[in-house]
């Protein structure tokens, strides 16, 4: 109960969801894809489906970068830390992601050096700290995080340091979205985009979704009255047969997006020809690697890098989980041999991951209907 | 938030997808890439190099991202934005990211 009051304007938040109700064709169903893991957490969070028709169904898309790394990437950045030289830096949302052999704070207490670090400009500083050891920062995110990462490389490069260098595993949003559109078992009528990864590519990148695909984009904000303002903005747009790129979130995302920060990922960044995502397979052009101009701060440059194929555990449905064929609690697994306290899978693990979130908080839905409903 | 179930703070995890707000106290005399920001009364070092274009002064507001202020916003929006985090039960993760910002200069901070 407290949890709901502190919702900001409940008032607006039930009329929204009225005007949700209104704008439905009943004899339709609605498969609307929230792209970004933050907006997944929001979701379940906020209990979000019972507010909404029971028409409108969503589906949880790609955009928890941790949840769509492969496992064999994780092996792979743990293998350059079994040198006793090496420090592996991270951001805590790395430290319980499972690799073949365990996940980097289980390495941690078998004694490898493994540091969390809350920015890359913090593992930049433990490799002055350091001077005799090499600092790895294992580099993960879409293109919120990448920016931060090449102008930490920009700095180390420019003072000269060179115990420093980079795991790259930086992905880009828009590919993965072509992938699912592509995929033949996908069918979505509209997307919810993404926010902070708006912030830094703007919304003109989202156009092709429109002119090609003729699906409908509202770029969203975290709130609940943000997530309903952007369905009724979607509604509105299924209904007239429209198909537009709009920005719900223009208190904080520009049209334009981050000129500065899209000039520091194409110094220090390219594409690869094609990654490996955990769920979608390989996808064409669908991440960064460190140009070779920077090869010196690169660890896959600088290291031999195994590379390490590992396959999920067989009956694990990650991937079908991840591409939105399966809900969470479909899978075989799902809170028995895969809890958040023991997680088998990278959705489990991170609380952007869209079975974390579905564990940690499909109970509270009875409390949310008893507040919002017009009647209670 | 007491009913976090060990998502952010307590963990220990910080989220990808967080972006906290926080006001410019003083940018640095000798890198106008550094500032000092305040976030709920916490102050760290921030970075200010994605933002070269638009560059903030003492005063403003900016949303923070693992370490860099990566867009201005309204100090309406701030605070909206900090209320989005409670709600998300998201604060203390929040509060504890920023709290790791700038290593301490041992180096130990694990």
């Amino acid at each position: 109960m407290k949890f709901v009051d502190e919702f900001r304007e409940p008032e607006l938040v039930r009329r929204t969801a009225e005007e949700i109700r209104r704008l439905v064709d009943p004899h339709r169903h609605y498969r609307l894809m929230e792209v970004c893991g933050g907006h997944t957490h929001a979701i379940y969070r906020f209990g979000l489906k019972d507010l909404l028709p029971a028409n409108i169904e969503l589906i949880h898309g790609p955009g928890c970068p941790v949840c769509v790394l492969p496992m064999g990437r994780i092996d792979d950045g743990l293998a350059l830390a079994q040198d006793p030289n090496v420090i592996f830096a991270a951001f805590g949302d790395m430290m319980r992601v499972p690799g073949a052999n365990g996940s980097p704070l289980e390495h941690k207490a078998r004694g490898m050096d493994v540091r969390i670090v809350y920015s890359p400009s913090d593992a930049l500083k433990l490799a002055k700290l350091n001077p005799d050891r090499h600092v790895v920062f294992f580099a993960i995110g879409f293109e919120t995080t990448a920016p931060s990462t090449a102008l930490t490389m920009m700095r180390a490069k420019a003072d000269g340091l060179r115990n420093f260098s980079v795991f790259c595993n930086h992905v880009t949003i828009i590919p993965a979205i072509r992938a699912i559109l592509d995929s033949p078992d996908m069918r979505l009528d509209a997307f919810i985009g993404p926010g902070h990864v708006s912030t830094v590519i703007g919304c003109r990148p989202y156009e092709w979704i429109v002119k090609n695909e003729h699906k409908p984009i509202v770029v969203s904000g975290f709130e609940p009255l943000d997530m309903l303002q952007s369905i009724v903005m979607l509604l509105h747009q299924l209904r007239n047969g429209e198909a537009k790129v709009e920005n719900q979130y223009k208190r904080v995302v520009p049209w334009e997006g981050n000129h500065a920060a899209l000039r520091a990922m194409a110094e220090v960044f390219q594409l690869r020809p094609y990654f490996e995502w955990r769920g979608l397979g390989f996808i064409s052009q669908s991440a960064l690697r460190v140009r070779d101009t920077y090869a010196d701060w690169d660890a896959e440059q600088r290291f031999e890098v195994p590379g390490v194929r590992v396959t999920d555990p067989k009956a694990a449905q990650c991937g079908e989980v991840l591409k939105g064929v399966l809900k969470p609690h479909q899978c075989k697994l799902f809170g028995r041999e895969c809890t958040p306290e023991h997680p088998i899978g990278a959705l489990m693990v991170s609380s952007e991951g869209s079975c974390a979130a579905y564990y940690n908080y499909e109970h509270r839905k009875a409390a949310m209907v008893n507040i919002l409903s017009p009647t209670a | 938030m007491a009913d976090d179930h060990g998502l952010g703070g307590s963990s220990g995890e910080c989220h990808m997808c967080l972006a906290i707000p926080g006001k410019i106290i003083e940018i640095s005399a000798d890198n106008p890439d550094t500032a000092i920001v305040d976030v709920v009364s916490v102050r760290r070092k921030v970075d200010l190099g994605l933002l070269q274009d638009d560059r903030p002064q003492p005063g403003d507001w900016v949303l923070i991202h693992v370490g860099f202020a990566m867009s201005k916003i309204s100090e309406q929006d701030a605070q909206d934005q900090m209320q989005t985090l409670r709600i998300l039960g998201e604060a203390e993760a929040a509060m504890q990211e920023v709290q790791g910002y700038g290593l301490p200069d041992r180096g130990e901070v694990n």
